[in-house]
């Protein structure tokens, strides 16, 4: 069984591993404004992890926010839903029939 | 490489969702179902060049997109308003806040969603320009990801991204205009 890695990974600035680590202090802290900035591509699943956590970080402490942004994501569920057509029989036989004689045509 | 004989089983089951997308685009039932079935048979005749295994609803709304694209609308010749203006963000959420001054809770303003009926919804979404219409209805009644839009649309995925963020505010802004128009919202916060 591997140890567990319960010790603290001394600075971070050493390792080497990805990114600059003089931007980390900064990150991580984001104002409403850019939060609501962000607010459709955090909904839509389109940000960088960085992105992601630092509006969920955002959202653990701004009740405002947090009801904005369940009010867009409940808009978006009400359009989505909002938006349905039965398609007409009639329709799907003529589609069908439309590709039945395309297929003839082609074996013959 | 895909059997021209597995169209009718794989596409047909995507019908209902290209209609939809078919009567927001073109606005009407008849252009629509001729679109949809021009659609259809465009991708059966084409479908030895679909790659098996590869995202075929896409694919049917590349299609679909580019049919509506290069014959229904150059057929209406409807001057196409390229751009929808700047709507602030949270337009809607303010909007129906405002009805209510003494301050609302969540649910209220989620509450105020449901006044809006289907039909509300899809005049506002018709009532937007091509481009950002078909943005916003791939995204959110879809659920396509920017990038298949991308290549459903051949559009770079920046633009994407702008046609959806300010496609939806234009949205809202439409959508609050037809609910004010039919009494259901507004009334209370602007009148004095």
């Amino acid at each position: 069984m591997p140890e567990p890695m319960t010790e603290p990974v001394p600075d971070g600035r050493e390792s080497g591993a990805g990114g600059d680590p003089c931007d980390e202090p900064t990150a991580g802290f984001i104002d409403c404004d850019e939060s609501i900035g962000r607010l459709y591509s955090y909904l839509d699943g389109e940000l960088t992890e960085q992105r992601r956590i630092e509006i969920a970080r955002h959202l653990d402490l701004c009740g405002p926010c947090v009801s904005a942004f369940g009010f867009e994501a409940e808009l978006r569920k009400v359009i989505a839903n909002r938006c349905k057509d039965y398609v007409p029989d009639t329709l799907i036989a003529r589609v069908a029939e439309a590709i039945r004689s395309e297929a003839d045509l082609r074996s013959n | 490489m895909a059997d021209q004989a597995d169209f009718t089983d794989l596409a047909m089951e995507h019908m209902p969702a290209l209609y939809t997308a078919a009567l927001r685009m073109t606005r009407n039932p008849a252009d629509a179902e001729d679109l949809v079935q021009e659609t259809f048979l465009k991708a059966y005749r084409s479908f030895g060049s679909f790659e098996a295994g590869t995202n075929l609803k896409a694919w049917l709304y590349r299609i679909l997109t580019n049919t509506y694209i290069n014959s229904y609308r150059a057929k209406k010749r409807r001057p196409e308003v390229a751009d929808v203006e700047d709507v602030e963000d949270l337009y809607l959420y303010h909007h129906l806040g405002a009805d209510h001054p003494g301050g609302l809770g969540r649910s209220a303003e989620e509450e105020a969603l449901e006044r809006f009926t289907d039909d509300d919804v899809k005049a506002a979404i018709e009532a937007l320009p091509d481009a950002f219409r078909i943005a916003v209805l791939l995204a959110d009644v879809e659920g396509f990801s920017y990038k298949e839009i991308a290549e459903i649309t051949d559009v770079p995925i920046g633009t994407v991204m702008s046609r959806i963020h300010r496609g939806r505010k234009a949205l809202q802004k439409a959508l609050f205009e037809v609910g004010n128009a039919r009494g259901l919202v507004g009334a209370a916060g602007e009148g004095r």
